[in-house]
C-alpha cells in the first residue's frame, strides 16, 4: 500500500484543489483529509457518509463545587492558567493533564471526557472517503489526523485498494506530523512568494526529518517567475524534484464555486492539464501502476 | 487595545492584512502568533535588535531512584510515558509539560530538563515593534512558543496579532485575552465554510469581531449573504487584483504602494475602536 500526502506549510497554495484532482485521476483510491481544523475537500468530492464516529480525545477539568474549599491550589500547580481567578475552569485553556485533580486537597476535581470531533467514513464516486471535524476550539487535532489515518488505512485494506491520498493541514506542527508521519511520499504545494519559499524550504527539512520523500510542485508559477525559478534552483540544490508547475487560472476558483475538481470541471484547461501530468510522473516515480 | 487576524482557511490573506494594517496605524507592535510558518517579518524587514531561545519542559526519570511502580505512566494523559517491569520510556514529543508525573512519582524519581522548541525574534521597522517566534522543525508543539511570544505584548502600543491558520489549540492561544478579531476571508466555498467554524469559536470564547473580505470579485456572493444574515460587520474589501498578489510575491507591503490604502486601514482601525467601544 502507497501512501502520499499532499501538503505544503503556508495554508492557501492549492493543496485542496490537487488532492481531490489526483483523487479523480487515481479511479480508485482512499482519500483522507487530514486538515481537520478546516476540512474542505468533501465540497469537491460530495462523499456519501457511510458511518460516523465519535472522536473523544481529551479530557477537561471539572471543579465540584461543593466539595471546593476555594483553597486556590488548582490554581497555583496549573501550567496552563486553565483554572481562572475565580477557581472555575477555563475550557479554552485547560488541556485534560489531571494535575489539578491530584493536588486538590479535598478531591473535588475530576477529569471527564468530552467528545473532541467526529470522524466520517465516506463513500465517493472514485472510492472512498475518511474526513473528520474537529470541534472548533480543540486541541487534540494531532491524535484525530492520526484516527483519520487509521480509519483510512482499515478502509484501504478491507476494499482492496492500494493507495491512499492525504490532504494535509498547513503548518509544521503536530497535526501535519501526524500527517505525514510513514507516509511514502510527501508533495509539498508551494507558490512563487516569499513566504512561500521560506515555508517551503522548512517543510521539506520537516519531510526530511521524519523520512518521507519529497516532491516539489509550484502553483500559480506565473504570479511571479523569477521566484518560480528560485523555487526550481533551491531544490536542485538541495536534490529535491519539482515534479511541476501549475499556471494561475480564475478557472481553478470558479470549479470551487460549482463544487468540482478542475479535471472534472474543466478537464481541457492548462490547469488540469498540468495535474494530470503530475499525477502521471509521481505515479511513475512510486510504481503505483 | 489589542486586535488579532485570524481566519480557518489557509493563505487568505491574514498576513498581508496584519503587516499592511499595523505598519498603517502608528505606534503598533505586531505579534506574528504563527510560530509553525512565521511570514510577518518577510514583508518588514526588520532589523532583529533581540533573539531568545526558548525551552519546555520535559520529564527525565532517574533509574537509580525509581522502582518502576508505573503510577507516571498510569496518570500521563498524553501516553509520554511507558512503564514497563525494569524499564521506563519518555517521549517527550507527547509530553504537555503539566509536570502531573513529578508530582505523583512516590519515589521522586523525576526531574525536568530543558527542551528546546524554538527561537523568538524581537526588532522593528520603523517605528512598528515586530515580535516572532520560529518554532523547531520537528517539534510539534506550537503553544509554549505561542505563549513566549505573547508575553512580550506591549499594551502601550496598538498590538495587532497575526494567527496560524485553523481552529485548534494555536489559534485559541493567540486570539485569548483579544479585544477584537478580524477575520480574513475570500469569498469562495472554502472561505464560507472555514468562516463559519471560525465564528463559532469566536463566539464560544466571546471576543467580538468582524469580517474582511480579501480578493474581492473572485468567487461568488454567499459570504455577503451569511455576514447580512448574521449581522456580522463587513470591515473592509480588498478586490483580487494582480497587482497586489505580485507585490505579496515579493515581499511587500501594497499599501506602501498603492495610493489610498494607508487611509484605508487607518479607517478600519477606528471602526474597530468604534465596534468596540474603546
Amino acid at each position: 500500500m502507497r501512501q502520499i500526502t499532499i501538503l505544503s506549510g503556508k495554508g492557501g497554495t492549492g493543496k485542496t484543489t490537487i488532492t481531490a484532482a489526483f483523487t479523480i485521476l487515481a479511479k480508485r483510491a482512499v482519500v483522507a483529509d487530514c486538515d481537520v481544523d478546516a476540512p474542505d475537500l468533501h465540497m469537491l468530492l460530495h462523499p456519501e457518509i457511510l458511518e460516523t464516529g465519535e472522536f473523544r480525545g481529551s479530557k477537561i477539568a471539572v471543579i465540584d463545587e461543593t466539595k471546593c474549599i476555594k483553597c486556590g491550589v488548582c490554581r497555583e500547580k496549573c501550567r496552563s492558567d486553565a483554572i481562572t481567578q475565580n477557581l472555575t475552569v477555563d475550557p479554552f485553556s485547560c488541556e485534560g493533564c489531571g494535575v489539578c485533580t491530584i493536588v486538590c486537597p479535598v478531591k473535588a476535581i475530576t477529569l471527564t471526557e468530552r467528545i473532541s470531533g467526529y470522524i466520517y467514513i465516506s463513500k465517493i464516486k472514485y472510492g472512498f472517503m475518511v474526513y473528520a471535524l474537529l470541534n472548533p476550539g480543540e486541541s487534540k487535532s494531532g491524535k484525530l489526523v492520526t484516527v483519520v489515518r487509521q480509519n483510512a488505512k482499515q478502509l484501504a485494506e478491507k476494499e482492496g485498494n492500494n493507495l491512499i491520498i492525504i490532504d494535509g493541514p498547513p503548518g509544521i506542527g503536530c497535526p501535519v506530523i501526524a500527517s505525514v508521519v510513514g507516509a511514502d511520499a510527501g508533495l509539498v504545494v508551494t507558490e512563487p512568494t516569499m513566504s512561500g519559499i521560506h515555508d517551503l524550504e522548512r517543510v521539506l527539512r520537516l519531510l526530511k526529518h521524519f523520512n518521507v520523500r519529497p516532491f516539489v510542485c509550484v502553483n500559480m508559477y506565473d504570479i511571479n517567475e523569477n521566484n518560480a525559478n528560485k523555487i526550481s534552483r533551491f531544490c536542485e540544490e538541495n536534490g529535491v524534484e519539482v515534479i511541476g508547475k501549475i499556471p494561475f487560472n480564475p478557472v481553478v476558483t470558479e470549479a470551487m464555486v460549482n463544487g468540482k475538481a478542475i479535471v472534472e470541471y474543466s478537464p481541457e484547461c492548462d490547469v488540469a492539464k498540468e495535474v494530470a501530468a503530475i499525477w502521471n510522473r509521481l505515479c511513475t516515480e512510486l510504481s503505483l501502476r | 487595545m489589542i486586535v488579532a487576524v485570524a481566519s480557518g482557511k489557509g493563505g487568505t490573506g491574514k498576513t498581508s492584512l496584519a503587516v499592511n494594517l499595523a505598519i498603517s496605524i502608528g505606534n503598533a507592535q505586531l505579534l506574528d502568533c504563527d510560530v509553525e510558518e512565521p511570514n510577518a517579518h518577510l514583508l518588514l524587514n526588520p532589523k532583529i535588535t533581540r533573539q531568545e531561545p526558548v525551552y519546555r519542559l520535559v520529564p527525565v526519570v532517574n533509574e537509580e531512584t525509581c522502582d518502576y511502580c508505573g503510577e507516571c505512566a498510569v496518570f500521563c494523559q498524553y501516553n509520554a510515558i511507558l512503564a514497563f517491569p525494569g524499564k521506563i520510556l519518555v517521549f517527550p514529543e507527547l509530553c504537555h509539560g503539566c509536570g502531573g508525573c513529578i508530582l505523583i512519582c512516590p519515589k521522586k524519581a523525576i526531574s525536568e530538563e530543558k527542551n528546546r522548541i524554538g527561537i523568538i525574534k524581537e526588532g522593528f521597522a520603523g517605528d512598528l515593534r515586530i515580535v516572532f517566534g520560529e518554532l523547531e522543525v520537528g517539534e510539534p508543539m506550537a503553544v509554549p512558543l505561542i505563549r513566549e511570544v505573547k508575553k512580550r505584548l506591549d499594551k502601550s502600543r496598538n498590538v495587532i496579532l497575526d494567527a496560524p491558520p485553523g481552529t485548534s489549540c494555536p489559534v485559541i492561544e493567540t486570539v485569548k485575552g483579544s479585544d477584537f478579531c478580524i477575520l480574513v476571508t475570500e469569498p469562495t466555498p472554502f472561505g464560507l465554510h472555514d468562516l463559519k467554524i471560525t465564528v463559532k469559536v469566536l463566539e464560544d470564547m466571546r471576543i467580538p469581531y468582524g469580517v474582511v473580505v480579501n480578493r474581492a470579485g473572485v468567487g461568488d456572493k454567499k459570504v455577503y449573504e451569511y455576514c447580512r444574515e448574521k449581522g456580522i460587520p463587513i470591515l473592509l474589501e480588498i478586490p483580487y487584483r494582480r497587482k497586489i498578489a505580485e507585490l505579496y510575491s515579493r515581499g511587500v507591503p501594497f499599501s506602501l504602494v498603492m495610493p489610498g490604502w494607508t487611509d484605508k486601514f487607518q479607517k478600519l482601525f477606528e471602526d474597530i475602536k468604534e465596534l468596540i467601544g474603546d
